[in-house]
């Protein structure tokens, strides 16, 4: 609280972002964790929450005559622009966010402050949702060529890696540390993922410290050992996932690639995705794009060519796919690795272990696959999403690219996930909100020094009691997308990368479509499962009646009651927005403004009417709004579809033409 | 003239037909006067291919020896590739083909032989007439009247015979507007907002020329849309540049001191040639099989066909806020008054009238704001994408429209009654149908062809409910509001149904749809036998009653 210069300015304007002539007059406050901004209207009182670890920039403007405005750029692609009365008071305000923005260590951050009012054993059952140890016997390990070793127990070889590792059956202690040594920060080749149909496996690691001839028998063992763990296959794959320029220049330093030489039997493979700091130039020109007043269809292409985005998120994913491939098809066990083997090993297994188990499809087996192929081996999620005041250079939205292309996966094939864009989206916003423990430090060392299972909550129970929100109403486990591996094409005119809104405007409700297919049919299916229900207590009265012919009229009271309640077919359904500014013209025209309410308005459910599904989330009503409303039509509330709040004209956009 | 003439050989056997995302099929061609047709002869899986002459936009031949390959490019936009054994075989088959897919009377066409193998519920050329359409406005306002000035076509040649007009402006006048209008389009009521009264009006451009000529019986019948004391606006789809160019050639725009009632806003929506030229580079750049990301997006960009889906979303939008928020009254014309006017005034009625949203209200916008407010399809459509004449009068002026509503629906998936496959199928018969629906530029020109009599309407076919049934959106609930799309970048997308359709693997999304439509089947039935139930144990309790 030291760190609180101002904890509560009056007479703030919030902004809209893509129309100065909506803005709205408050009160800013700061706390401890969130920034606050509470609307002056004195029915609605509308508040927009932020945290603090959300925040990734800020920015003090020059004065103007209205105030000082002031620009929060959020992580969650959220944007705040802000106008404060006084210079002081914008000043304070600034000095403090910048500090609070940048919390020094981990006990600033608010998963320490953060309770749910979950008692104990409830907290740690929640830890116990995705266990790692199940995971690798679902997959069919330990067997014959795979068991787990001790060799890291104490993190005595290598401290960024999980305790418990797979390693081949033949790969003996002496094999593994004289391999390590050969590794960059000695993350020695472990297994990401086995294929239980084929005995094909994922393997992980790091660069081998080759320079331009330097070799180690132990690192060959090891390679070897991977072979002959897949009886079926008499090569192996090693894919570096670095352009090859990047490897060759890294052999300048001790490090780089494999020799071919060297190894016996295996391939050589470059895939090209480039490093974090390429990754994070390109998001911050979409970025640029995305917050572009009113771009015209040419400036945002070029944009989005410009920066690069989809470029990346398809190497990434062309990866993905040659690894699946592999593993599926030509039963090859593939080794995966770039630099250190934390980033762009970790997409590229991810989305191989997505594409080849339909396990990692469903809800559960997402978060495992997280927790595996990110959290376990040292991705790290401290400095990469800046959670803790640090190096700008090592920020990189690696796992970002990562979510994305589950979502274009989504896209292209409806049926096969269990779980939604939603989900996506608040795995994405708790990656960086520092609300539950499960994403902080660089490693699964530094997560057990601070006692995280102790002192934070884990995200996966969170998500997980509230998973009817998240499921995907084309899903059906035994749908034939459910099944086997998924095959995507990998030209664009075949496999068409779309720019996400959902997740880049994501708080540019107006830009979203109105009404949600997903949200409408879960709506529908819970209905459905309500009528299979009254459905079945209705022949049994039927059968009760007819032969004891002793009616009770109670059922008929309930009947009354449950026809009140889904007004899905007989609502009204009310949907309405506003129009954008379609032309400049029409302002200087004399009339009035048609922003204002009219009948439409009348109409609408408000969000705050709606119930709401994720009480955390809806503390930040507004910053998860731009999810919350995508419910198009809610099954309790009269079958109304909130789709824009017209009163509060959010999504009124000026789109000058001509 | 006898198509056998043009057949030389009318079938070949041993063909093998190649199409993305299939295996390649070995089987027999046959041509006929209108069809080309594949049968495979695999007993397991026969399948046969029928593609329409009149579907085919482009054919290639090339040889390897005596194998012969012909590359056909379809209207619609798909391409197959035939390996033909025999030079004289493969050369006589591409010469037919291409004869008989550029026939160019009218009357050779396939709708003129086409004799339909189902029962005819309803003669879809008189499902929808713009009596009925009166009869409705009438329960409603009197302010408008059904002319028959143009009964023989002789004010108006691509005009239909009945219009509707202000009540308070007579025959005479409209004659003399007529003359001061291009083409003789004189401003017609294209819809009327019962919200609020306001009219939505369509024309040609004034005929002002250099020296700013006038007529009074315009300006009289364009004031008498207005209520008093109200203002209008003139939405003049062409730059302000554009139209004062215009006034050299004798065309020209409202000028404010003739018309200081109406306020003129100049938009800029792309016509004929420009929109063929994207057209092709669109389709250019979605059949480039190259795995290169930048190189995807800068043809899709420097094809600028998004770019003309949003300038002619946001004139919509424009007319349909000037109407419902501005509570004024609106003129749209551009030049002609036959293009880009009627898309603006066909998409501000999807924005705000719920009637244009379900399956017969669209098909009546069809017939009322493109067919016979004369949108000359078969000049337009004569040609698609892969066609290497490139006539100035050929352009995707309908399959934007389309487009358009496409883009709205998929951002109100819930509001519409039919869904992308209903607009897929009107892309395709609008450039190649065994229905007369679409031939000839205008009423004149199919009256003359005596196309009701003659043909088969593509609504008598539609209309039946097991095509119906197809077309249907599962998701759509009646939503009565006015729906206002977003035209940001980022809300527009590639229409992938048309332009990858042939270049993508569908099943996953065909089965995406089934899976929606069972969820919705499925509820329905429930709610079905829950009703049936709810009320035979009302019954029972009824004869109960008087026991207790």
């Amino acid at each position: 609280m030291e760190h609180i210069r101002m904890p509560k300015v009056e007479n703030v304007r919030l902004l809209d972002r893509l129309s100065s002539r909506r803005a709205v007059v408050g009160t800013l406050y700061l706390t401890a964790t969130h920034v606050i901004f509470v609307e002056n209207g004195s029915e609605t009182r509308k508040e927009t929450w932020v945290l603090h670890s959300q925040i990734s920039s800020i920015e003090k403007q020059a004065t103007t005559a209205t105030g000082c405005p002031l620009l929060i750029r959020c992580k969650n692609f959220q944007v705040i622009q802000l106008v404060i009365p006084q210079e002081r008071d914008c000043h304070d305000v600034y000095i403090s966010l910048i500090r609070l923005a940048r919390p020094v260590k981990y006990e600033e951050l608010y998963c320490f402050s953060f309770n749910p009012k979950l008692d104990k054993e409830e907290r740690e059952e929640g830890w116990k949702l995705v266990d790692l140890n199940e995971e690798y016997n679902r997959m069919g390990v330990p067997n014959n060529y795979w068991q787990i070793s001790d060799v890291n127990r104490d993190y005595g070889v290598c401290d960024s890696y999980p305790t418990e590792v797979y390693v081949p059956k033949s790969a003996t202690a002496h094999i593994i540390v004289g391999s390590s040594k050969f590794r960059s920060r000695r993350r020695f080749p472990a297994l990401s993922y086995y294929c239980k149909g084929n005995n094909a496996s994922i393997c992980r690691s790091s660069q081998p410290l080759s320079g331009f001839s330097a070799r180690c028998l132990e690192d060959e063992q090891m390679l070897q050992a991977i072979r002959k763990a897949n009886p079926g296959s008499d090569f192996i794959y090693v894919v570096d996932t670095r352009p090859k320029l990047n490897a060759m220049a890294n052999r300048a330093a001790g490090k780089g690639y494999e020799n071919e030489d060297n190894y016996s039997n295996i391939k050589f493979q470059f895939i090209g995705i480039e490093n974090i700091h390429v990754m994070r130039n390109s998001l911050q020109k979409m970025l640029e794009v995305c917050e572009l007043k009113s771009p015209s269809m040419s400036d945002f292409l070029w944009g989005l060519e410009n920066s690069g985005w989809l470029k990346h998120i398809k190497a990434i994913m062309d990866a993905g796919i040659f690894i699946a491939k592999a593993v599926a098809e030509e039963g090859v066990s593939v080794l995966v690795h770039c630099s250190d083997g934390w980033d762009r090993t970790a997409q590229v297994c991810s989305v191989a272990s997505l594409l080849l188990d339909p396990y990692y499809r469903t809800m559960k087996g997402f978060m495992v696959l997280i927790e595996k192929d990110w959290v376990s081996f040292g991705h790290k999620f401290n400095h990469r999403y800046g959670n803790l005041d640090g190096d700008p250079k090592e920020i990189s939205p690696v796992i970002d690219q990562f979510i994305e292309c589950v979502w274009q996966l989504m896209e292209q094939f409806p049926c096969a996930f269990e779980f939604n864009e939603r989900f996506l989206i608040h795995i994405q916003h708790h990656i960086y909100s520092c609300q539950f423990g499960n994403f902080l430090c660089n490693s699964q060392k530094e997560r057990r020094e601070l006692k995280i299972k102790e002192r934070t909550y884990s995200l996966w129970a969170h998500l997980w009691k509230n998973r009817a929100d998240y499921l995907n109403p084309l899903y059906r486990s035994d749908h034939s997308q459910s099944q086997g591996t998924l095959h995507p094409q990998i030209a664009p005119c075949n496999f068409l990368y779309k720019f996400w809104s959902g997740m880049y405007n994501r708080f540019e409700k107006g830009l979203h479509p109105r009404q949600s297919v997903t949200d409408y049919l879960m709506a529908v299916k819970e209905e459905t499962q309500q009528l299979e229900e009254e459905l079945e207590v209705l022949q049994e009265r039927l059968a009760n009646l007819q032969k004891s012919q002793s009616g009770n009229n109670k059922v008929k009271s309930k009947q009354q009651d449950r026809s009140k309640q889904f007004g899905l077919y007989t609502s009204n359904n009310s949907l309405a927005n506003t129009p954008q500014e379609y032309s400049n013209d029409l302002k200087s025209f004399p009339s009035r403004s048609p922003s204002q309410g009219d009948e439409d308005s009348a109409l609408i459910l408000t969000q705050d009417n709606l119930k709401s599904s994720d009480p955390d989330l809806s503390a930040n009503s507004d910053q998860e709004s731009g999810v919350e409303d995508l419910s198009c039509r809610s099954p309790s509330g009269g079958g109304c579809l909130p789709s824009e709040d017209s009163g509060k004209d959010s999504d009124e956009a000026v789109f000058l033409a001509g | 003239m006898e198509f056998a003439e043009l057949i030389k050989t009318p079938r070949a056997d041993n063909v093998v037909l190649h199409r993305p995302f299939h295996m390649a099929v070995e089987g027999t061609l046959c041509l006929t006067g209108h069809h080309l047709i594949f049968s495979s002869r695999r007993h397991d899986n026969a399948e046969e291919l029928w593609l329409l002459h009149s579907n085919i936009d482009s054919i290639d031949k090339r040889f390897v020896g005596s194998l012969g390959t012909i590359v056909i490019k379809c209207k619609d936009l798909r391409i197959i590739q035939l390996d033909i054994p025999g030079m004289e075989e493969c050369l006589n088959i591409a010469s037919s083909i291409e004869a008989l897919s550029t026939l160019d009377s009218v009357t050779l066409m396939y709708p003129f032989f086409y004799r339909p193998m189902f029962e005819l519920l309803e003669d879809g050329w008189s499902s929808f007439l713009l009596e009925q359409e009166f009869e409705l406005l009438s329960s409603v306002t009197d302010e408008w009247r059904l002319s028959c000035v143009n009964k023989e076509f002789s004010v108006c040649p691509s005009y239909p015979p009945v219009v509707i007009v202000p009540k308070s402006i007579d025959d005479e006048a409209l004659r003399k507007v007529a003359l001061f209008r291009h083409g003789g389009r004189f401003p017609v009521l294209s819809y009327y907002h019962k919200k609020n009264g306001m009219a939505m009006m369509r024309s040609s451009q004034p005929l002002t020329g250099t020296n700013g000529r006038r007529c009074k019986e315009d300006e009289k019948l364009v004031n008498a849309t207005l209520c008093s004391g109200r203002r209008g606006f003139v939405i003049d789809t062409r730059p302000l540049a554009v139209a004062q160019q215009a006034r050299a050639k004798g065309g020209g725009f409202e000028q404010e001191v003739h018309y200081p009632q109406w306020r003129r806003i100049h938009k800029y929506i792309e016509r004929f040639n420009i929109l063929q030229e994207s057209f092709i580079k669109l389709v250019e750049a979605c059949n480039d099989q190259s795995h290169n990301m930048d190189r995807w997006l800068s043809k899709l960009e420097a094809s600028n066909w998004l770019t003309h889906i949003k300038e002619l979303l946001t004139a919509a939008c424009l007319a349909a806020q000037c109407i419902d928020r501005e509570g004024a009254s609106v003129l749209v014309h551009g030049s002609e008054g036959t293009d880009s006017t009627l898309q603006v005034t066909s998409l501000a009625q999807i924005i705000l009238d719920p009637r244009c949203r379900t399956i017969r209200g669209f098909e009546a916008l069809i017939v009322r704001e493109w067919l016979q407010a004369g949108h000359p399809f078969q000049q337009r459509c004569a040609q698609s994408a892969y066609s290497n004449s490139k006539q100035k009068w050929e352009a995707p002026v309908f399959l934007l429209f389309l487009e358009c509503v496409w883009q709205i629906h998929r951002q109100f998936p819930c509001s519409f009654e039919f869904n992308e496959q209903f607009l897929i199928m009107l892309f395709e018969h609008s450039y190649a149908s065994q229905f007369g629906t679409f031939l000839g530029n205008n009423e004149s020109e199919r009256a003359k062809l005596k196309l009701p009599q003659k043909t088969m309407s593509l609504w008598s076919w539609v209309n039946r409910p097991e095509e119906l049934s197809r077309f249907q959106n599962p998701l759509y609930e009646a939503n009565s509001l006015v729906i206002w799309p977003s035209v940001a970048p980022q809300s527009l997308q590639l229409w992938e149904g048309v332009f990858l359709r042939w270049n993508r693997p569908s099943r996953f999304l065909e089965e995406a749809e089934e899976e929606r439509i069972n969820i919705i089947k499925y509820n329905k039935e429930l709610q079905a036998r829950v009703n049936v139930l709810r009320r035979r144990l009302a019954e029972l309790e009824a004869e109960e009653q008087p026991e207790q």
